[in-house]
């Protein structure tokens, strides 16, 4: 019993952690809340699924969904969110826009059904109970976003002007630098992001145009509950979530450990009105 | 933005107003004398959805709290309402509860939300979030073992065979198709004139100051939390009463009342009426729905490809929404004619 309930907390933290980093990117750095973030997770499984039909290999599906709803997300900003900057609730508002659009488009070319990724992965006994050997991929998966962007936050040239930029971002367009370039890729950087997540859920849920709803809640009161900085907001909000979700899901049903884990977010916003790091001042 | 609201709201209304109400309460009397059942249908949900238009239109534009989860409260009024008469058997009673439980609800988030001082963009995707764990909680509700006093909640497929609504002044029986039409379309113009009336009151006026410059209310000695949470429960007031005249107007309810596309067209029906009048929320709501409805029958696949692309497009290119784009069209023009006629 205490393996099962260490491996579900373990999975509902990589699960948070796959679907909320990149809205965290963009809302850490950009104070944009990318509405329509769950349909770039649906971008990134129908990818998937497309590749994956075509005869690809998983890992190379993967990448195929990390580049192109990165693509996706550059196009995006450059025809959508660029010109809304400093105006939140209008970002917000648009990004709603473009969930729906892109909701529309996709049952338009692809149809409402769900579509499948013709995968089987095996299962792995484990304290009498057998799990999917697909979810360690999964939680792989999850740990080396982490690691991939912590590492280029933190040791690239790139990454410092990103940091400097979500400190004092009038200071850094002093200094120098192109204020728009730096949201442009970062906005593109968490769309490719979430596109790796919907790739990586896509063996798992299959993909359909509505699936994007099915996770953004979760990933909106983890950023929220998080706050400004994505990395160390991410991880904590998850690993929070992630106990509350997996041990309430144990023991009563899923639902209930959604229900629990949005009362737990709410309750924390009356004490941390800005989130967990919303009071730090740097970091990541 | 101080150019974007119009100054003379909290002042009393003038004369050509009160003809205009009661030119549309004289119109409103006479349709259903003239028009078949399923043009009342028609209009009849639109008032409802209007309704809906207004709560959300009035707590952003005037309390400049900006909910995407006004869809909560118009699913919790028409569940309470499903669920209460179907156990009580009367309707009176039922209404009135159904119409006041959401409001207790909107309360205590209100609170968490409100005097958490949470930003305005959280308090947007929370909102929204508690309407979306609303909607999937209710689809979860399928088993046999789901049942609030006689009545099953039956998960995703709803409950049907709502009753209608009995007023013991008319008769025993529950209000025709016209009396829906009258009941909602009275609603609709009481709300708008009630919250015309309030905006002219000391509360309406605290409530606008707060929008504009809330550290300089509460100096002033303002609480502004206080004044914000009443503006939350009125609009959440508003909602359920909506919520509530929907279960009475299908005999339905389903956890669609809850789900992301019903919050999104409330939120594009205020976004292109305009926030910033009373009447942009009803106008949008008309258009909209409209537009919706013949893209329907024209055979336009995605409705929905067409509303995000609304959306965008308003967001972008008129983002005070039709009315007020319309009306400062018309004032430039105005002006620009005073100018010419006083040059000569």
């Amino acid at each position: 019993m205490i393996v099962t309930i260490i491996y579900l907390v373990m999975y509902s933290i990589a699960l948070l952690t796959l679907i909320s980093l990149g809205l965290a990117v963009i809302f850490g750095l950009m104070k944009v809340i990318n509405l329509a973030h769950g349909e770039f997770i649906m971008l990134g499984a129908y990818v998937c699924v497309l590749c994956t039909d075509a005869g690809l290999p998983l890992w190379l599906a993967f990448l195929a969904a990390f580049v192109g709803v990165g693509l996706f997300g550059i196009v995006v900003e450059r025809l959508l969110i660029r010109f809304l900057y400093g105006r939140i609730i209008d970002t917000l508002l648009a990004t709603w826009g473009l969930s729906l659009f892109m909701v529309g488009i996709i049952t338009t070319v692809f149809g409402p059904q769900a579509r499948s990724v013709p995968l089987s992965f095996g299962n792995v006994q484990m304290g009498g109970m057998s799990f999917s050997s697909y979810n360690f991929v999964l939680m792989a998966v999850a740990a080396l976003m982490i690691a991939v962007t912590w590492a280029i936050l933190r040791y690239t040239t790139f990454g410092l002007i990103v940091r400097g930029t979500m400190q004092r971002a009038d200071m850094a367009s002093a200094l120098g630098v192109n204020r728009n370039m730096v949201y442009m890729t970062t906005f593109g950087y968490g769309a490719a992001l979430a596109g790796l997540a919907g790739a990586v859920l896509a063996p798992m849920t299959g993909a359909s145009p509505n699936m994007g709803q099915f996770f953004i809640s979760k990933a909106f009161v983890t950023v929220i509950v998080g706050g400004q900085l994505p990395l160390t907001g991410t991880i904590s909000a998850s690993g929070l979530f992630g106990v509350i979700d997996g041990s309430v899901s144990y023991f009563w049903s899923s639902i209930v450990g959604e229900v629990s884990t949005l009362v737990a977010a709410v309750m924390l916003l009356r004490l941390l009105p800005s989130g967990i790091t919303g009071k730090m001042r740097s970091g990541l | 933005m101080a150019t974007e609201f119009a100054s003379d709201a909290a002042k009393q209304p003038k004369l050509w107003w009160w003809g205009a109400v009661a030119a549309a309460a004289v119109i409103l009397g006479i349709v259903p004398t003239m028009t078949d059942i399923s043009l009342q249908l028609d209009l009849s949900i639109l008032f409802v959805f209007m309704l809906l238009a207004m709560s959300m239109g009035f707590l952003w534009g005037y309390a400049g709290i900006l909910s995407f989860g006004q869809t909560i409260f118009f699913g919790l009024g028409g569940y309470a309402y499903t669920i209460l008469a179907m156990n009580m058997g009367t309707t009176g009673l039922p209404f009135l509860m159904a119409v006041l439980l959401p409001v207790v609800f909107a309360a205590v988030l209100g609170y968490f939300m409100i005097y958490g001082q949470i930003s305005d963009i959280y308090l947007s995707v929370i909102t929204l979030v508690v309407t979306l764990i609303f909607e999937k909680s209710m689809r979860s509700t399928s088993g046999p073992e789901y049942v609030i006093g006689t009545v099953r909640l039956n998960g995703q497929n709803g409950i049907p065979g709502v009753p209608g609504l009995v007023l013991p002044w008319i008769g025993d029986a529950p209000l025709s198709i016209a009396g829906v039409f009258y009941l909602s379309g009275g609603l609709v113009l009481c709300v708008y004139v009630g919250l015309r009336m309030i905006l002219t009151t000391r509360f309406g006026r605290v409530i606008v100051g707060i929008r504009e410059n809330e550290r300089r209310m509460e100096l002033l000695g303002y609480d502004a939390r206080w004044y914000k949470l009443l503006a939350f429960m009125l609009a959440a007031l508003i909602a359920s009463l909506s919520g509530v005249l929907y279960a009475i107007w299908g005999n339905f309810v389903a956890p669609e009342m809850f789900n992301l596309n019903q919050a999104a067209q409330v939120v594009i029906w205020v976004i292109v009426g305009g926030r910033s009048t009373l009447i942009g929320p009803v106008v949008g709501t008309g258009v909209i729905q409209y537009l919706s409805n013949w893209l329907g029958t024209v055979g336009v696949g995605q409705v929905t490809v067409v509303l995000g692309a609304i959306l965008m497009i308003f967001v972008l290119v008129f983002p005070r929404g039709l009315l007020p784009t319309l009306g400062a069209a018309i004032a430039a023009l105005w002006s620009a004619k005073d100018r010419k006629g006083r040059g000569k």
